[in-house]
C-alpha cells in the first residue's frame, strides 16, 4: 500500500463520517457488504457502542431486497419498492465506503479497495452474499452471455430482464425455472418464485405453463403448503417435477438439459449453484466444499481466518437453518453483539436467533416458516429449540399481510 | 470500608448495564417483524416498546401455552424459557415508542 493511498481514504472517510460524536474511537470495525448481514452488523455495532468506528464497504449505490423480488416478477411490486439507499445507516454513523473489496491481508488486518486504496480494522466483518459455479452447468457463461439465460438470484438488473421476458413471451409459451441442489439461497424461493409466475400468466397469459425442474427430489420447504395452493390455484399452468437437475444449458435451441433429456422453454430460468461470494474465496474463509465458510456460533468468527466474522448465506448453514435473509440480519447481531463485547474486553455471551420467511402464493396470499436457534454447548452450534417454530396453518390474507409488514420492517432493521 | 462499598455498588452497575445489553441484544431477534427496539410503524402489529411489562410477558407465556391463538407467536414462544420472556418484557417496557 501506498501511505498516499490510505490517507486518500482515511481522509475522505473522515469527510464522509459527519462527525458524530467527539469522543475518541475506541476501534474500527470494517464491513465488506451491505446487504440484510453487513447492513444490520453495521447499523447494530454503532446502535450498541457508537464509540467504535464502523466502515461499511458496497460496491452498489442500492440494496435491493431479494424479499419480495419474486413480485417484481408478477407485476405485483416494483424495483423501487424493493430498493433503500446506505442514508439510513450513514445516520447512525456508519461510513459507506462506495467500492468493492478486492483483498483481505488477516496478518496486516486490513482491505484492499478495487479503487486503490486500503483500510485498516480491528475486527472484520464478511458479509458477500453468494456467487454461483457456472461451470457445474455446460453452456451456462455463454447462455448468459447472449442475455437469453438469467438465474435473476441476486435482486437486480436481472430481475428485471426476467420480467421483461415475460411480458415479452407469447401466451402459450413455457417458463422454465431450473432450481439447484440445496443448500442454496432461500429454500422457498423458487416455489414462490414458480407461484409468482404462474398468478401473472392465469391473469395475463392462461395458456402458458410454468415448468419447475427441480435437482433436488422434493419441494424443499412449506411444501405442504405449496403443493395445495398449486392444485388450488395453478391446475394445468404449473408443472413440479423433482429429482429434474440440469446439467448444462443451450440457448441456441432454448432447452435446458437433464441427465436424461433435453426440455425446451421459451424463457429460462436456470438458477446455478451457488458458494459463498467471490471475496470470501479469495480471502480463504471457504472451509468447506470448496462452497461455504464454518464459523463459530457464538461469535460468528471464521473457522478459517482470525479476526474475521463471516454472515448471512456465505455461511456454512447450521442444522435446519435457512440460508435466508432473515437469518442475514441475526447473524449479524450475533457478530455485532460479540464485536461489541471483544473490543469492550468482555467475554461475548452466545445469542439466541429467530428466522421467519413469508413466501407468497397468489398476489396477496402468504405462507410462513419460522425457527428459533439456541446455542447448544455440547454440540458447540446453534440448534433448532425443540418444540419451537412451524409453518403457517394455512395460507391466508392476513399471512400476505404481515409478509410485508416484514419486509417492510426488517429492512428498516437493517439499513433505516 | 467506603472503598469496598463503592467498588460494590459500580460491580453492580456494571452487572445491571451488562444484563440490559444483553436483553436488548435478545430482543434484537424479535426486531425483524416488530422493528428496531420494538419501534414498529405500527400498520400491522402494535408497537412493543413502551408496553407496560406484565402484558408482555403474560402474552408471551399465553402464546407460549396455547391459550392465545396466534399466526406465529405460538410457535415462537415455545423457544423462550420463563427467564427470557422476563427480560424481553422488561426491556420493551423500558423502550420509548
Amino acid at each position: 500500500m501506498k501511505r498516499r493511498d490510505f490517507l486518500k481514504v482515511a481522509g475522505a472517510m473522515s469527510l464522509a463520517g459527519c462527525a458524530t460524536t467527539a469522543a475518541p474511537s475506541k476501534a474500527r470495525v470494517v464491513v465488506i457488504g451491505g446487504g440484510f448481514g453487513g447492513a444490520t452488523a453495521a447499523k447494530h455495532i454503532r446502535l450498541w457502542d457508537a464509540s467504535i468506528d464502523v466502515v461499511l464497504i458496497e460496491r452498489d449505490a442500492q440494496f435491493v431486497s431479494c424479499p419480495i423480488s419474486n413480485l417484481v416478477l408478477a407485476g405485483y411490486s416494483s424495483m423501487q419498492d424493493i430498493s433503500r439507499d446506505y442514508s439510513g445507516i450513514a445516520r447512525h454513523g456508519v461510513q459507506v465506503v462506495r467500492d468493492e473489496a478486492v483483498a483481505i491481508d488477516a496478518a496486516k488486518k486490513s482491505v484492499r479497495l478495487a479503487s486503490g486504496g486500503e483500510i485498516g480494522y480491528e475486527r472484520l466483518i464478511v458479509s458477500p452474499g453468494i456467487d454461483f459455479t457456472f461451470g457445474d452447468l455446460q453452456g451456462y457463461e455463454a447462455a448468459m452471455k447472449s442475455g437469453r439465460v438469467l438465474h435473476a438470484w441476486k435482486a437486480g438488473p436481472q430481475t428485471v430482464a426476467l420480467r421483461r421476458q415475460l411480458e415479452a413471451m407469447p401466451d402459450g409459451g413455457v417458463y422454465i425455472l431450473s432450481v439447484p441442489l440445496a443448500p442454496y439461497r432461500c429454500p422457498p424461493g423458487p416455489y414462490e418464485r414458480a407461484s409468482m409466475v404462474a398468478a401473472y400468466f392465469k391473469q395475463a397469459k392462461p395458456k402458458s405453463k410454468v415448468l419447475v425442474l427441480d435437482a433436488n427430489p422434493d419441494v424443499t420447504s412449506k411444501a405442504g403448503l405449496f403443493k395445495r395452493a398449486w392444485s388450488d390455484l395453478y391446475p394445468g399452468i404449473l408443472e413440479y417435477r423433482g429429482n429434474a437437475r440440469a446439467i448444462g444449458v443451450d440457448e441456441k435451441t432454448m432447452s435446458v438439459k437433464l441427465e436424461v433429456e433435453d426440455v425446451k422453454g421459451d424463457v429460462l430460468n436456470v438458477v446455478p449453484p451457488h458458494r459463498a461470494g467471490d471475496i470470501a474465496q479469495k480471502a480463504g474463509l471457504i472451509t468447506t466444499n470448496n462452497r461455504w465458510c464454518d464459523v463459530d456460533w457464538r461469535t460468528m468468527e471464521s473457522k478459517a481466518v482470525k479476526g474475521v466474522h463471516v454472515l448471512g448465506d456465505a455461511t456454512l448453514s447450521a442444522a435446519a437453518m435457512p440460508k435466508s435473509g432473515s437469518m442475514a440480519n441475526n447473524h449479524a447481531k450475533i457478530a455485532a453483539a460479540a464485536i461489541v463485547d471483544l473490543l469492550n474486553g468482555r467475554e461475548p455471551a452466545p445469542l439466541q436467533i429467530v428466522n421467519t420467511c413469508y413466501s407468497f402464493v397468489s398476489q396477496k396470499e402468504a405462507i410462513r416458516v419460522s425457527s428459533v436457534h439456541r446455542w447448544d454447548a455440547g454440540k458447540g452450534t446453534l440448534l433448532a429449540v425443540p418444540g419451537s417454530g412451524g409453518v403457517s396453518a394455512a395460507r391466508s390474507e392476513a399471512e400476505g399481510n404481515y409478509a410485508w409488514n416484514w419486509a417492510r420492517t426488517i429492512w428498516a432493521d437493517s439499513l433505516g | 470500608m467506603h472503598r469496598v462499598l463503592l467498588a460494590a455498588i459500580l460491580a453492580s452497575v456494571a452487572l445491571g448495564a451488562q444484563a440490559q445489553d444483553r436483553a436488548r441484544q435478545l430482543a434484537s431477534a424479535c426486531a425483524i417483524c416488530h422493528g428496531t427496539d420494538g419501534r414498529s410503524d405500527g400498520k400491522a402489529l402494535p408497537p412493543l416498546a413502551a408496553m407496560p411489562r406484565d402484558y408482555v410477558a403474560a402474552q408471551m407465556r399465553a402464546f407460549r401455552d396455547g391459550q392465545r391463538p396466534a399466526t406465529v407467536m405460538h410457535q415462537i414462544a415455545k423457544g423462550y424459557t420463563d427467564e427470557q420472556i422476563d427480560a424481553l418484557a422488561a426491556f420493551f417496557a423500558a423502550q420509548k415508542r
